[in-house]
């Protein structure tokens, strides 16, 4: 799928509000070092999941403006990949910093990482391929849901 | 022969039941019919058996005996043979409308080979873009067209005509093979048609179509598009000189045929390339739009920049009429040819070895020398004049003919209300319907090269070509020929696809 501005931000929403979501549900219980009552637990993981499709829609639109130096207007496989490395990082320096207090506790560097990347790569693969299968206009309207 | 077109009816812009059934003419009705049998009435038909549509419901119409045979004609003559990779990318699937698994998958399965996995992970900055073996794409149609029963809807005959019909749709007039039916003509009548005959024709750069008349040699001065084995076989048997004329794929393809037989067979071939336009940097008009190129070419991985088949370029393309429509098509137009490693790594040894010279030029004309090779007067920019002679001249232009010098748009143009997009083609809706066809509850619909300059510029590629077969299935359901396709049907399909069982 070669996206356009609209189109990236809901398959993003999308994307996290029905995979980020089941992945969450299913690794929530089992993330490193994980202790204490589920219910909090679950609280900051899917206050991560949300922060990660907020900050996202911000993300989106700097993608969009570097892909406008792209001939093809084209956002290869491999960038959809990599830029977890500067969300990731953003994301994890704010719940350190304190700037999302909101979210308490605060996961721990493994329990977010972990997280943080399997949500991410099960989002990818979706988008690179699965995703196709049930909706088959999606991918001629740059991404677009609705 | 009876049965034959009469001149009341040739004259007429809009028949009616009685003046076709007066013609002595056979009348059968099948209420969608797709004229041409390539790739682009067989994406359709998949989609819309896919959809739900009956064989009975449906015909096409063509000269050939199975959907990808004039595709595989012109990529074996412009050398890519089923083990060679075409350009088209891995999620260009004509036997697949959803474009999962797409071939790379396929292929990395089968061949157990994660290289490709890597390559399309990287492609194209670490990597060139993965794109699947010809073999692979035709093995996949044909398991398709058993799985949909395409043969039982295939008509042999070639299509003279569709003109509407008075109180709706249209009657397709064809031309049987001889001794196939009693009468010289058999006309189908139905509520819709969609034409996808391919290139209206190939043309010859004129200089060269020039010399082909002038001196009567078919032999030393050939199209890339046609078998042209003798060239190759020639510069086994003795050194020769070759002149390429082209900057787009082709040239690369016979290029790199010309290099790997110098290669395997210690030959001494010589190249010389002539550029009409020569690409020497990056171009385009701003910093937004810029191409990369050297060496004489503009480099881009498909036909199109990538986002004409699904993101920014074929949204703001949708919305644009006119003159801007033709301005857009120019500004990202004009002849390419993907940056591959293996090209990129032969020319530069040519380059090197002095055996392969690319220069501008414009060709004024062409002669035959006094030993009977070819001399080309080459004119530069900078007005050197240059006379190469060679033992054969390729054109690898791959120039198309104007849609009219194709008999059923010169029809549908003069008597049945369709007319021409800003560039010259034949102007569909955002749906592929030709406007200006509309007649009653019936609607015709084209695609392919012909409506090449529309709201959708991908139409001459796999992926374009199902991109109208949606947009015309989608429009079919609207008017209910058929169900519309939610996500799950799509899904059930998608599985009765993966299981190769019946749709
Ligand atoms: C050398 C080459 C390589 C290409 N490589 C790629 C690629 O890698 N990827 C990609 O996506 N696209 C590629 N294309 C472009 C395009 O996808 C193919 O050309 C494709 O075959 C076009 O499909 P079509 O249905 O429009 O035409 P065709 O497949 O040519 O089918 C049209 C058919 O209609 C028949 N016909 C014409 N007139 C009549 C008539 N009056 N009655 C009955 N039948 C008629 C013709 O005989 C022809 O068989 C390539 C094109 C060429 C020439």
């Amino acid at each position: 799928m070669v996206p356009t501005l609209f189109g990236r931000i809901q398959t993003r929403l999308f994307l996290l509000a029905t995979v980020g979501v089941i992945i969450t549900l299913l690794i929530v219980p089992v993330l490193p070092g994980a202790s204490g009552p589920i219910g909090p637990r679950y609280v900051s993981g899917f206050l991560v999941l949300a922060s990660v499709a907020i900050l996202g829609v911000l993300w989106e639109f700097l993608y969009h403006f570097l892909m406008q130096f792209r001939w093809e207007k084209d956002w290869p496989t491999s960038f959809g990949l990599l830029t977890l490395i500067p969300e990731g990082l953003l994301l994890f320096f704010l719940l350190r910093s304190g700037v999302a207090s909101f979210i308490d506790p605060v996961p721990t560097a493994g329990q977010f990482w972990t997280h943080f990347v399997v949500v991410w790569i099960c989002v990818w693969l979706t988008a690179n391929g699965p995703m196709r299968v049930p909706f088959i206009r999606w991918r001629f309207r740059g991404g677009r849901v609705l | 022969m009876t049965g034959d077109l009469t001149p009341e009816l040739l004259g007429t812009p809009e028949w009616t039941d009685q003046m076709v059934a007066a013609a002595g003419i056979p009348m059968h009705d099948i209420p969608f019919l797709t004229a041409g049998g390539g790739i682009g009435s067989f994406v359709t038909l998949d989609y819309l058996r896919i959809y739900g549509v009956p064989t009975s419901q449906m015909r096409v119409v063509s000269n050939i005996d199975y959907p990808w045979q004039t595709y595989e004609f012109l990529t074996r003559c412009s050398q890519i043979p089923r083990p060679e990779r075409i350009r088209s990318d891995s999620s260009s699937r004509p036997d697949n409308l959803w474009g999962f698994p797409s071939y790379a998958l396929e292929e990395a399965w089968k061949e157990k080979n994660p290289a490709f996995l890597w390559q399309i992970l990287t492609e194209p900055i670490l990597n060139d873009y993965w794109t699947p073996r010809a073999g692979t794409v035709f093995a996949n149609l044909e398991r398709e067209a058993k799985r949909i029963s395409y043969w039982d809807m295939l008509v042999k005959g070639q299509v003279r005509m569709v003109r509407k019909r008075v109180g709706g749709g249209y009657f397709t007039v064809v031309t049987p093979p001889e001794g196939a039916a009693p009468t010289k003509r058999i006309i189908f009548r139905s509520r819709f048609v969609h034409i996808a005959v391919g290139y209206p024709g190939l043309k010859f750069l004129p200089d060269l179509q020039e010399f082909r008349q002038k001196y009567g040699d078919y032999q030393h001065v050939v199209n890339a598009y046609e078998p042209h084995e003798q060239v190759y076989e020639f510069l086994k048997t003795r050194p020769g000189t070759v002149v390429i004329r082209g900057g787009g794929i082709v040239a690369s393809r016979v290029l790199q045929r010309l290099f790997d037989d110098r290669e395997k067979l210690n030959l001494q071939t010589q190249i010389v390339h002539i550029f009409r336009t020569f690409v020497s940097g990056s171009h385009g008009p701003h910093i937004w739009m810029r191409r990369r190129g050297g060496d004489g070419w503009a480099y881009q991985g498909f036909n199109y920049p990538k986002s004409v088949w699904g993101g920014q370029l074929k949204a703001e393309m949708r919305k644009l009429e006119g003159p801007a429509r033709a301005q857009k098509y120019k500004d990202m137009g004009g002849t390419n040819t993907p940056k591959r490693r293996r090209w990129q790594e032969q020319m530069r040894a040519g380059r090197n070895g002095g055996y392969y010279h690319a220069v501008q030029g414009t060709v004024e004309k062409v002669e035959p020398a006094q030993d009977g090779r070819l001399i080309s007067h080459v004119r530069s920019k900078d007005g050197t004049i240059r006379q190469p002679v060679a033992d054969y001249i390729i054109d690898c232009t791959g120039l198309e003919a104007d849609i009219a010098e194709h008999r059923v748009f010169a029809d549908l143009l003069q008597y049945s209300g369709a007319y021409r997009n800003p560039v010259g083609r034949l102007e569909v809706e955002r749906h592929f319907e030709v406007k200006g066809t509309r007649n009653g509850d019936g609607a015709l619909y084209a695609s392919g090269s012909a409506t090449l300059g529309g709201y959708f510029p991908g139409v001459d590629t796999f992926l374009g070509l199902q991109i109208a077969a949606q947009e015309i299935a989608d429009d079919l359901a609207r008017r209910g020929f058929c169900r519309k396709m939610g996500p799950l049907r799509s899904t059930s399909q998608w599985f009765k696809w993966a299981f190769n069982s019946t749709v």
